[in-house]
């Protein structure tokens, strides 16, 4: 039987964290905080969260980090590293966070190539204002927005924000998506998008698809029902771009 | 009537803004003039649930208030929460199925009663209905609202509920029974823990 | 257009439904959005409600775009709006400035959080500068603050009426309280009152053929030399000061042979009439006056209130540190009466608290 462990870059005194049940918040931090043990980087660490509900994971490690403003965590990061570019930017947000209000900064920091690593969780609402429609809601997606489904027509299809930040950023820069249903591969990512900035490579971006049971409406089959056969088609997992050529997924 | 306060509070998921809602939309009905506000913060789930209502018949004053009339504490947690609303002229009600920790109670109250709520709605009715009854009980404690006014406000707001399962009316509104008797029992037992 | 309100009925709703009603019966065409807390539910209404009628709406992608789109769509001679809060007004002040350059008829509604930055998503009275003033320009704006969801449903239909007579952008400033809590109210339709919807017409797409029934229209709101900006400015006060008797709201009572004014706005206002009632039962000479226009400011009405009163204090009673002092302090300049205060930033007035601070002073 293997114990989980809590990893050391984990804030004990700020757990239980306060993400709701079956929330995949949890489970990308548990990811990230093995990944800054595996890497060592604890003392080096700055995190900045967003609005919405990264902004619970403002005391979540054990590093320094920072809040910032809804959209803002991109250029707050950019600052930090340019500033001190000894220090490791770990810059995370939600899909309204980045695709949206921050889509802005992110465009740029991304033609940049600014060395930082954005983690972007994609939950296809904004989770803490009470499940609004997202730049990465789903065709047909009912939410308090889109109270009769998500219109196409009237209001785009689903953002693909790693596709044009692949698109956008020149060589050096790491970007891809995981998921919290495959933990192992969403490990890896991360571990690559941090080793990307700690070689000083470029700019490093990983969107992860993660869980909202609560503002989806959606009991635990349902919720990994729509995480694994609806979001995974529309956005496909896997690296677009890694100075450290195709490692595999899955 | 004069201003009455009213907080309920306990943990998220036990229904304390649904009956806060009913009582307050059964004041309106009788046209009295009726606030309800929830609490609201960061988090969308989990932490301490807690709804203000007052109802008068003259025009309400602030939203909130420091002190309330009646507190209902739904959860070990709310206790503590919600011990600061107390003073010399509230009832402050708690299930007495908790084990609270003395300190977590009101320093002064009018009364502290502990209400056997939740054991009555796992043994004689149903968990689900455990709100219902601290519903009852507030009745009980302040005659707020009739009890005809409740039922139809309940009613108006679980009805759909109630076509698709009939037996659920029946359950509902014997809980809405059970908790006011609760409350005007301990009410005249004077009963404290 | 079809009726949203058919005949005047009672209603037990939060601020933000109400929000969404009454611009719906005050005509308004489209809704332009972004999600922030405490107003987010105007939203839920409207996109639920507006297909009914014919009604249309955006979520935009930031705050700055949601009051840009409503300057843009206010252009084109729709009835638009928007509501934010907290730091999403901090960003809509760009927006608001091109509104108050352009005299777009821009209508929104601010319910205020705690604040700075973001503060809480609860309530203060912490945004009376901001909305009053913001923006890089002297302040051209109309500013209810509301008390009661009667009034959120009153003055959101006579905020776009105003917004479209007098092409100054118009505010509604509300709270997280009253965006959330629920109290009865009558909902009307504005006509069936005798209140005439003001016509809308457009600044640019008018109708006609260019050279031939009309001239292009060129809209501006740069310039080249100071003087020409010094001219500007100038028509926009004096067009300001000319309308701002007409639209200034107020309340009083108890004023007259007051010992103490007690000067609250919004929500505060309800717990300073609390107040006063007890404190006169109790034999204190308390006067209550309450602004229902922040801008134009009920100065001169305020000047005559203490005046006659020969109250040797006013007590200014909000929940932010200082904002309506300030406010006020710079519209009665010159008055002598003592000016004391209750701070309580980003937390909640009762009757009590002003009270308690009415005895300590006293």
């Amino acid at each position: 039987m293997i114990t989980p462990a809590i990893p050391k870059s984990w804030y004990l005194p700020s757990k239980p964290h306060k993400f709701c049940p079956g929330c995949g918040h949890g489970i990308v931090l548990k990811a990230l905080g093995e990944v800054i043990d595996e890497l060592e980087i604890q003392d080096q660490t700055i995190f900045g969260c967003d609005i919405g509900c990264s902004l619970l994971s403002w005391n979540f490690f054990a590093c320094d980090s920072t809040q910032t403003h809804h959209g803002r965590t991109t250029p707050v990061m950019v600052g930090i590293k340019r500033a001190r570019p000894e220090l490791i930017t770990i810059g995370y947000m939600g899909d309204g966070g980045g695709y949206s209000i921050g889509s802005q900064h992110l465009l740029n920091s991304a033609v940049r190539n600014e060395k930082v690593t954005l983690i972007l969780v994609n939950n296809t609402n904004y989770g803490m204002t009470g499940g609004q429609m997202a730049p990465t809601t789903l065709p047909g997606q009912k939410t308090e927005t889109t109270p009769y489904g998500r219109d196409p027509e009237k209001t785009g299809y689903p953002t693909k924000g790693p596709e044009f930040i692949a698109e956008l950023t020149p060589e050096g820069a790491y970007v891809a998506r995981a998921t919290v249903s495959k933990y192992k591969q969403l490990k890896r990512f991360l571990k690559n998008a941090l080793r990307n900035q700690m070689e000083g490579n470029g700019f490093s971006f990983v969107e992860v698809l993660s869980t909202c049971p609560t503002n989806w409406r959606t009991n635990a089959q349902q919720t990994w029902h729509f995480l694994e056969d609806e979001m995974e088609p529309v956005f496909p997992v896997g690296e677009l771009k890694s100075p450290f050529g195709k490692g595999g997924d899955k | 009537m004069a201003l009455v306060r009213i907080a309920l509070a306990g943990e998220g998921g036990q229904g304390v803004q649904s009956v806060a809602e009913i009582l307050a939309e059964a004041a309106y009905n009788e046209n009295k003039q009726a606030i309800y506000i929830p609490n609201f913060g960061l988090e969308q789930r989990g932490g301490v649930s807690i709804a203000f209502i007052q109802v008068s018949d003259s025009r309400i004053g602030a939203p909130k208030f420091n002190k309330a009339d009646v507190v209902i504490a739904m959860s070990e947690r709310a206790v503590g929460r919600t011990a600061s609303y107390s003073d010399s002229n509230t009832l402050f009600v708690y299930d007495d199925g908790f084990d609270v920790d003395p300190a977590d109670l009101p320093k002064e109250a009018k009364q502290i009663m502990g209400l056997p709520a939740i054991n009555t709605a796992n043994n004689e009715l149903h968990p689900r209905v455990f709100n219902i009854i601290i519903m009852g009980a507030v009745i009980g404690l302040t005659n707020v609202v009739t009890f005809e006014t409740a039922k139809e406000a309940l009613e108006h707001k679980l009805g759909y509920k109630f076509e698709k399962n009939p037996d659920l009316r029946e359950l509902n509104f014997k809980a809405l029974e059970i908790g006011k008797q609760l409350a005007e029992n301990a009410l005249k037992e004077g009963v404290a823990k | 257009m079809l009726k949203v309100v058919d005949e005047t009925k009672k209603a037990f709703l939060t601020g933000n439904e109400t929000v969404a009603w009454a611009a719906l019966a005050a005509g308004a065409d489209i809704m332009f959005g972004y999600p922030i807390t405490p107003q987010n539910e105007v939203m839920h209404y409207w996109t639920r409600l507006a297909p009914r009628y014919g009604r249309d709406f955006l979520q935009t992608e930031d705050e700055i775009s949601a009051g840009f789109t409503v300057c843009g769509a206010v252009q084109a001679g729709k009835k638009a709006f928007t509501a934010t809060a907290g730091p999403g007004n901090v960003l809509m002040q760009e927006p608001f400035g091109m509104a108050e350059a352009m005299r777009l008829p821009l209508f929104a509604i601010i319910q205020q959080r705690g604040g700075p930055s973001s503060g809480t998503v609860v309530y203060s009275q912490q945004e009376v500068a901001l909305t009053t003033y913001g923006g890089n320009g002297e302040g051209y704006r109309i500013v209810y603050s509301t008390a009661t969801h009667q009034e959120i449903y009153d003055y959101t239909i006579k905020g776009f009426n105003v917004a479209w007579k007098y092409r100054f952008p118009t505010f509604l400033l509300g709270d997280g309280y009253q965006a959330k809590m629920r109290e009865p109210l009558e909902m009307y339709d504005p006509e069936e009152k005798g209140i005439k919807l003001e016509p809308t017409y457009p600044l640019v797409g008018l109708p006609g053929k260019i050279g031939e029934g009309r001239e292009p229209q060129h809209l501006c709101n740069i310039y080249s030399l100071e003087e020409e900006l010094y001219e500007v400015v100038m028509k926009l006060s004096a067009d300001y000061e000319r309308i701002a008797p007409d639209l200034v709201e107020w309340q009083e009572h108890s004023c007259e042979d007051a010992d103490i004014i007690i000067l609250t706005h919004g929500i505060v206002s309800r717990a300073a009439d609390d107040a006063v009632k007890a404190l006169r039962a109790q034999g204190i000479k308390a006067g209550y006056f309450r602004p229902i226009t922040l801008r134009p400011y009920p100065s001169q009405q305020l000047r005559e209130a203490i005046a006659k009163s020969g109250a040797k204090i006013l007590l200014i009673a909000e929940s932010s540190y200082g904002q309506f002092e300030r406010l006020t302090k710079q519209e009665i300049y010159g008055e002598t009466i003592k000016i004391e205060h209750l701070y309580m930033p980003g937390v909640g007035i009762v009757d009590y608290d002003i009270i308690n601070k009415v005895k300590s002073v006293l």
